[in-house]
């Protein structure tokens, strides 16, 4: 049953504030959730306010100033700054987006961050993943085939044949889309969500893939596939601009196709 | 009350940094998620049409079984129906009849495999709203008219 209020524990209180220096010259706040598991509190919204004229043009640039130059204690996942690694998810401004690829600029007034929507927060802004990573596994996300390939080349796809991976392959599994699912908040114990979702059609598309029947059995089930209502925030979301809905619904006509 | 444990539940113990167990926050939702986008705000809007709708069901069986218990009651009925809180229920049945069944059709749509791209989505959404409105509008003229 959902549960649209957040429990006890986790309703959001205000923090501190840290304010600009006073020679700053262009101010942006920055207010971003905090919960430490040390010290026993709920979590809170601390608020930062950046000089942007020293400042990079990111969203991921500010963090990494308050984190080096503010307060060191804040906490969040990054690597690759340019939008491959998938890292920094998190939402921001009322959408889940890659902080590396979020400008600064797009946002009006100041800019809420908080961790990946409706997931078990382990610090500030780092979200823990393991259902996710679980519901992935159980999806195999890899090439099953019946036959050993060729021994003296790869398995060859024809164009037309690659061309259907194409905005599947681009995932890099940050899980914005998942986590922007009204659908997954409430049923996520056992709908596997879109980016999941994604994964599993990018499979079943493959035409070096022999399984295509078994991995349709896994998905035919009330919750695995069929919570998703078509929503539409997982395409709304992705950063990388792909399209988890229309995977999905690939997958429903499918399932359809092969009954008649 | 749900009988089966959510399979989340373990994600949620977490670890001091001295080693004893603490209870983790979830992260907020509906608290800092933008609801009033087309994708969800247009979804939402589907269900709460669908259950108003079920509940205008009920309302013509009343008006039914009013109008086979004989004159009495079908005078009270018609007499509701007819009053200003009447009118606006019924109003409101009309446009969310009228939402319920564009938005199906958009869901139709993409159940056959169609525009799932984001301009799409955006385009649809659009016709389904002004759709709503002008089709609404046209129900009661030609009650109005008929009525007159």
């Amino acid at each position: 049953m959902a549960e649209f209020n957040l429990p006890k524990n986790s309703v959001v209180g205000t923090g501190k504030t840290f304010p600009a220096p006073t020679d700053a010259t262009k101010v942006k706040s920055f207010r971003i959730y905090r919960w430490d598991p040390d010290d026993g509190e709920n979590p809170r919204t601390d608020t930062y306010d950046i000089d942007l004229d020293k400042c990079g043009p990111m969203v991921l640039d500010a963090l990494i100033k308050i984190k080096n130059e503010i307060d060191t204690t804040l906490t969040f996942r990054r690597s690759c700054r340019e939008g491959i690694c998938g890292s920094c998810a998190m939402n921001i401004d009322g959408l889940n987006t890659l902080a590396c690829l979020k400008p600064i600029e797009d946002v009006k007034g100041d800019v809420k961050i908080s961790p990946l929507p409706h997931m078990p927060v382990v610090k500030d802004l780092v979200p823990d993943l393991s259902q996710i990573y679980a519901q992935l596994r159980s999806i195999e996300p890899w090439l099953k085939s019946d036959t050993a390939p060729p021994p003296d080349h790869e398995r060859l796809q024809s164009k037309e044949e690659r061309a259907k991976l194409d905005g599947l392959w681009e995932c890099i599994l940050c899980f914005c889309c998942t986590t922007s699912c009204p659908s997954y908040w409430w049923n996520g114990d056992r709908y596997l969500g879109p980016a999941v979702l994604l994964q599993a059609y990018r499979w079943i598309a493959d035409s070096r893939d022999d399984h295509t029947g078994e991995r349709l059995d896994n998905l035919e089930d009330p919750f695995r596939l069929y919570r998703c209502h078509t929503i539409m925030n997982c395409a709304r979301t992705c950063p990388k601009g792909l399209n988890p809905a229309q995977a999905i619904g690939q997958i429903k006509q499918m399932m359809v196709e092969r009954q008649v | 009350m749900s009988s089966m444990q959510d399979s989340r539940e373990p994600t949620f113990i977490g670890k001091r940094t001295d080693g004893t167990m603490i209870r983790r926050p979830l992260s907020p939702h509906l608290q800092v998620y933008d609801m009033l986008q087309m994708s969800s705000a247009l979804s939402i809007s589907h269900r709460i049409t669908g259950v108003a709708w079920s509940a205008g069901l009920l309302l013509m069986v009343w008006w039914l079984v009013a109008a086979a218990a004989g004159p009495g009651p079908f005078a009270t009925a018609t007499w509701f129906l007819g009053s200003w809180l009447g009118l606006l229920i019924l109003f409101g049945m009309s446009a969310a009849a009228w939402f319920h069944t564009l938005n199906g059709i958009r869901h139709l749509v993409w159940d056959a495999g169609h525009g799932f791209a984001i301009p799409d989505m955006y385009r649809s959404g659009r016709a389904v709203l002004i759709g709503t409105a002008a089709l609404t509008v046209v129900t009661w003229l030609v009650v109005i008219i008929a009525w007159g």
